[in-house]
């Protein structure tokens, strides 16, 4: 939308709901008398009322012409602004205006006030209004009688749960977030192979109920999980009850109040809850991915809703996930791991490194089931009291790791189908070796986990011997390696 | 200041639409591709189909993806389709 135009000569912007405004009437009849002066009011259609003014209605003059403060002078000639003075200065004013002696009962100077265009509550409608259309999704207009929660779950865009309307200006308002254009295409999402827009995850963002200063992680996490090494079409098909968890770091996640402490797996922290969300949302609405449909999930779990949480960088003995992935130290960043729901280990009474590993591995070893190996990876969380029992005994993370893969080597003939009583198992040969497949024969002793498929991360409140095991999905290249990024702003 | 507009959330794709393919009157001298996802024992399955069908007059053609986790490749699903009339695909637990 083009700029209003303004007339030659002396343009003053002004609004009855400013005192300085009103201080200044008779100088305004002074000008009036002495130039060519063009009034508009922001508010009162008949302020000052002598002289006239032209009602800025739709404030669409003062938006244009970036009315920060009233009043506001400017001198236009050949209908550009050749310099403006805001508030009440009088040697300002005879300046620019070069009428002489002007308000001479008045004080010297006056601050202005804010100008109704940069009213918080109104600059988002004003920005979808006058903004010109850079938004290229389609309009849904909403009837007089029609609920627009109610329409867009009719629509099947929610999960569940209530969403809220993506209007423009809330849309823009969420572009705000990022430094990066609405159009720019931030990944292809599967199922469907849609290009999905930096202005379709805003929508999908406003849907979630995020913050504009959450926007950068959303879309980082788009993009982390669309692509073939996630594969974020089998994660939204297998049968299993896993979503895409989102590990944050950084300084920024205290910026944006992303809860790393108590209850940090779990609800009541704005931004841990509906980033998550807004990824799956975007999975849900642009790619088409939705349950029943692409989505097989035998039981599914409440954490596809949303499972993102902050790591407790600043606290942590071992470091973050991210930095561990390769991160550097400060950087915000994200790792999104094809997960379920939490699962809680209890040890209270552990106390050395050596006990408190062989609680973690008989968990470990357990995860999905104790006798299928190697197939998933594992992200363990740890909160400060157990990680304390490590951190005391002087193990880092790559110690933690390493005595914990030595506790979790089984031997073959304890995982074979049928071993225990159990027909769940691996296929072995007649001489009791893993069966490879396209091998006749193999190890005797098996790891529960790939060498990196063992993974830390660090959260939780500063009460529970406890861990949160978050049990993964088909990994590798057969189903989803877990994606590390830094957040781009 | 109308706040009943609202931004349409969807990727607005135009499906396209193809009509199915009419079902074969017989196999008898089709060739039938068996697409085995990689599921464990999905093979169990399929190779008493590729029996029945064989008995039937059909020529089998077996087929393979990667992974059962990730879609079929691009070209297998070419292939399957350029050699066959007809496919079975198998899931299998």
């Amino acid at each position: 939308m083009s700029a209003p135009t303004l007339p030659d000569g002396l343009v003053v912007v002004v609004k009855r709901d400013c005192e300085t405004c009103q201080t200044v009437v008779p100088v305004l009849r002074q000008l009036a008398g002495a130039a060519a002066v063009t009034i508009y009011t922001q508010d009162d259609p008949d302020f000052p009322g002598e002289p006239s003014a032209i009602h800025d209605a739709d404030l669409a003059v003062s938006w244009h012409h970036d009315i920060e403060t009233v009043p506001t002078v400017i001198k236009v000639a050949d209908g550009a602004e050749v310099e403006r003075t805001v508030g009440w200065h009088r040697d300002e004013w005879e300046r620019l205006t070069g009428v002489a002696e002007l308000g001479p009962d008045l004080p010297a100077m006056r601050p202005g006030c804010g100008s109704k265009s940069v009213d918080p509550d109104l600059v988002d409608e004003l920005r979808a209004r006058h903004g010109g259309s850079v938004l290229r999704s389609r309009r849904i207009d909403v009837a007089d009688a029609e609920d627009e929660i109610e329409l867009m779950f009719n629509r099947g865009w929610t999960d569940g749960l209530p969403v809220i309307p993506p209007t423009e200006a809330r849309v823009l308002a969420m572009l705000e977030g990022t430094s990066r254009a609405p159009d720019e295409i931030v990944a292809t999402v599967p199922p469907d192979l849609v290009d999905v827009t930096v202005e379709k995850v805003a929508i999908a963002a406003v849907m979630a109920g995020c913050k504009p200063e959450y926007l950068p992680w959303v879309l980082t996490s788009v993009e982390a999980v669309c692509n073939d090494e996630f594969n974020m079409h089998g994660l939204l098909a297998t049968t299993m009850p896993v979503g895409p968890v989102i590990v944050c770091s950084g300084p920024g996640t205290r910026k944006i109040g992303m809860n790393s402490g108590i209850n940090a797996l779990g609800q009541g922290n704005r931004a841990n809850s509906t980033i998550g969300r807004a990824l799956q949302l975007v999975v849900r609405n642009v790619g088409g991915g939705r349950p029943g449909e692409v989505d097989r999930a035998t039981h599914g779990s409440t954490a596809k809703l949303s499972f993102c949480f902050a790591e407790d960088d600043e606290s942590s003995p071992y470091g973050t996930l991210a930095g561990a992935r390769g991160v550097e130290p400060g950087v915000d960043a994200l790792t999104v791991f094809a997960g379920e729901a939490p699962h809680c280990i209890v040890d209270q009474l552990s106390r050395t490194p050596e006990s408190l590993a062989n609680t973690l591995a008989h968990q470990l070893q357990a995860m999905h089931h104790h006798k299928l190996i190697l197939a998933f990876d594992a992200i363990l969380v740890m909160g400060p009291e157990h990680a304390r029992v490590f951190a005391d005994a002087g193990w880092d993370r790559d110690r933690i790791l390493f005595e914990l893969h030595m506790r979790l080597t089984t031997p073959v003939d304890q995982l074979a189908r049928g071993a225990g009583g159990i027909e769940e198992g691996i296929p072995t040969s007649s001489a009791g070796a893993f069966l490879a497949p396209d091998t006749s024969a193999g190890p005797t002793a098996l790891p529960k986990f790939r060498p990196d498929g063992l993974m830390l991360a660090y959260a939780g409140g500063g009460a529970g011997l406890f861990s949160a095991l978050i049990a993964g999905w088909v990994n590798g290249e057969m189903g989803s390696r877990p994606v590390t990024r830094a957040v781009r702003y | 200041m109308s706040t009943r507009t609202i931004l349409d959330p969807t990727g607005e794709r135009t499906v396209a639409e193809r009509a199915r393919l009419a079902r074969p009157a017989s196999l008898d001298g089709l060739t039938v591709g068996l697409l085995d996802i990689s599921k464990p024992r999905g093979d169990v399955f399929l190779d008493r189909l590729e029996e029945r069908l064989t008995e039937v007059g059909a020529s089998v053609k077996r087929y393979r993806k990667p992974t059962f986790a990730k879609p079929a490749p691009v070209d297998l699903r070419h292939e399957i389709a350029t050699e066959c009339q007809v496919v079975i695909e198998a899931l299998a637990d």
